[in-house]
């Protein structure tokens, strides 16, 4: 048996897993600080691992039987992706995820990194621009969409009645689908650009301004900083706030719900209408769980390897 | 930084911050806009909401729109029901936040990083994908329609946020006192208990707020796993006013703007603190 070893060994270092040999794991909880240390993590892990870890398989064998949302039904291997494949609804709410992902995304990102290359200074007024980015932020996503929808209502939509009178728009903004879709990605983009100007202008103030002085002294122009010296610097928070919009726009469900009053479809509510409106689409709706799941996951991974994310917690 | 604007003739240099002005002004406005307005609305009569954008704009308040929401028992009963959601979520991922954050932060054990990782996971999983089986689970443990299923949905998610909050605010303690604390005597939870609790107080605070928004404005698992009026929170039952209130937008918007004003209150008063606590996580990570 192994006999408590002194915590000191691993100390400045805190804790090197490679150093582990047979009967570590043994050793790891014989040491009491390290007990303490499992037992205090470990709710939190039971909770995501029974919560959100044990579903997410339940919803893989679910997607492979015929079940409603009353029993699990028999095996019928992938029937249930070949049908949602060709489901319209579903082949229409992955059309606008990614429409409407890809879009808006890429509007937060340009007019947020603009925001906050503009007010990465010192100046006054700073708060009340900081309040004013936080608040499109804490609202309520549908309680925002509820609030645009009553401007663009066409009897008394401040926006509706701008866009007639100005001769843009030719029927009311709600009843046209494309437009609800432009629409919804306007509301996103209002709701969280401010978001992730916050986060870039955080990413900016750790660039240390002397080596924009040193590139300067060199003779590099403002574009060329931009690209050579901004860019590569911001890059880890350029992509945690990328990573995060995009998987948080992939999975759309409040927005669509409010501003159209359930009839623009995306991918969760497509889920949604599995579980909650029809029985016959339950199994269907597991198929498509899996589907947004693995799909969201491949996202991440092609941040995380692909643009060569950083994900480590600076751990010690 | 400051220096960008610093060269050029003097004229230029005040146009240039007359300009930086304008475009913060346009900003602050296209950012607070669509709540001014729908506050204007929500203090307006029917006659004047539904003449034109420019007699809402000119009409004198009135306090109607307020006396019909508030006289209306469900929407009532849907604040207090998302007073009870986001507060116990708050309660319970606080307390489970800060114990694993406190372990991660300060204790040594080897598979910390693969805690880590699969707390963070949680960031990017979709709750989307799990509402069927939990649909499934709860109905059969017989937790459906009632709090508790939204609390238990909601924990799992709102807990990483706790966690990566916490771990971040316990790192920046000074840890002389804990050691302190032990050479005296105290065992390492009481050194958790009675050191690191009430110094890490207005890290926690904000934690609480943070984690208290996130389940007062969570709709889809309120939406999927509640039924009824008795136990829906008011991020679901105010869509539905569109049907309950139908071509009533007055009382429509009263009842987004008394939503939405606590949490703006909220975010004024503490903004410093939920900014810097927003952004540590994204920033190190």
């Amino acid at each position: 048996m192994a006999t408590a070893t002194p915590p000191q060994r691993d100390a400045p270092t805190g804790g090197q897993p490679q150093k582990k040999k047979r009967g570590g794991i043994v050793r790891e909880f014989k040491n009491p600080e390290r007990r303490t240390a499992y037992l205090m993590v470990l709710p939190t892990l039971l909770i995501i691992l029974t919560i959100a870890f044990f579903p997410i398989l339940y919803a893989v064998v679910l997607s492979l039987t015929s079940s409603t949302v009353t029993g699990v039904g028999s095996f019928t291997g992938v029937d249930n992706y070949v049908a949602m494949f060709q489901n319209p609804a579903f082949l229409e709410g992955l059309y606008n995820t990614v429409i409407f992902t890809v879009i808006s995304v890429f509007f937060e990102f340009v007019i947020g990194l603009a925001i906050a290359l503009a007010i990465n200074r010192a100046f006054r007024g700073r708060g009340l621009v900081r309040a004013a980015v936080l608040v499109p932020w804490a609202f309520p996503t549908v309680i925002s969409a509820v609030m645009w929808r009553l401007m663009f209502q066409d009897q008394v939509g401040v926006i509706n009645y701008v866009a007639n009178a100005l001769g843009v728009i030719s029927q009311p903004i709600l009843s046209d689908r494309t437009l609800l879709l432009i629409s919804a990605i306007g509301v996103d983009v209002w709701k969280t650009t401010p978001f992730m100007a916050l986060l870039l202008l955080a990413g900016l103030q750790t660039i240390p301004g002397e080596v924009y002085e040193a590139a300067k002294v060199d003779g590099a122009s403002v574009v060329q900083r931009f690209f050579s010296i901004t860019m590569p610097l911001l890059k880890p928070a350029l992509l945690v706030a990328l990573l995060f919009r995009t998987l948080e726009s992939y999975r759309v469900f409040d927005l669509f719900w409010a501003m159209s009053n359930r009839e623009l479809e995306s991918l969760s509510t497509f889920v949604y209408t599995g579980v909650r409106i029809s029985q016959l689409q339950f199994a269907q709706g597991n198929a498509a769980s899996v589907f947004i799941f693995v799909s969201a996951f491949l996202l991440a991974l092609v941040f995380i390897k692909g643009f060569g994310m950083q994900t480590s917690t600076e751990d010690g | 930084m400051a220096g960008a604007t610093a060269r050029g003739g003097e004229g230029n240099k005040s146009f240039n911050a007359i300009l930086f002005y304008v475009f913060l002004i346009g900003f602050v406005l296209v950012s607070i806009a669509p709540l001014l307005w729908i506050f204007k609305m929500s203090i307006v009569t029917r006659a004047d909401l539904f003449a034109s954008p420019a007699a809402t704009l000119a009409a004198a308040p009135i306090a109607g729109n307020y006396e019909t929401i508030f006289g209306d028992p469900a929407f009532r009963r849907a604040l207090l029901n998302s007073t009870i959601i986001a507060g116990i979520t708050t309660v319970i991922c606080l307390f489970f936040g800060s114990l694993a954050a406190y372990s991660i932060a300060r204790l040594r054990f080897s598979f910390k990083s693969t805690v880590m990782t699969l707390i963070l996971a949680i960031s990017f999983f979709p709750g989307v994908a799990i509402i069927a089986p939990l649909f499934l689970q709860f109905s059969a443990f017989g937790i459906i329609d009632t709090y508790l299923s939204v609390i238990i949905a909601n924990t799992v998610f709102a807990l990483p946020l706790t966690v990566w909050l916490l771990v971040a605010f316990f790192k920046e303690l000074p840890k002389d006192l804990e050691e302190a604390a032990k050479i005296d005597g105290a065992t390492t939870i009481q050194a958790f208990q009675k050191v690191i609790v009430p110094l890490a107080a207005p890290g926690v605070f904000t934690c609480a707020i943070l984690t208290f928004i996130h389940a007062w404005n969570e709709f889809l698992f309120a939406n999927t796993f509640l039924f009824t009026p008795a136990t829906q929170p008011v991020t679901v039952v105010i869509p539905n006013f569109a049907t309950t209130y139908t071509t009533d937008y007055g009382a429509q918007a009263a009842a987004a703007v008394v939503v939405t004003v606590p949490l703006v209150i909220l975010v004024l008063i503490f903004q410093r603190r939920i900014v810097s606590g927003l952004t540590a996580g994204a920033v190190k990570g």
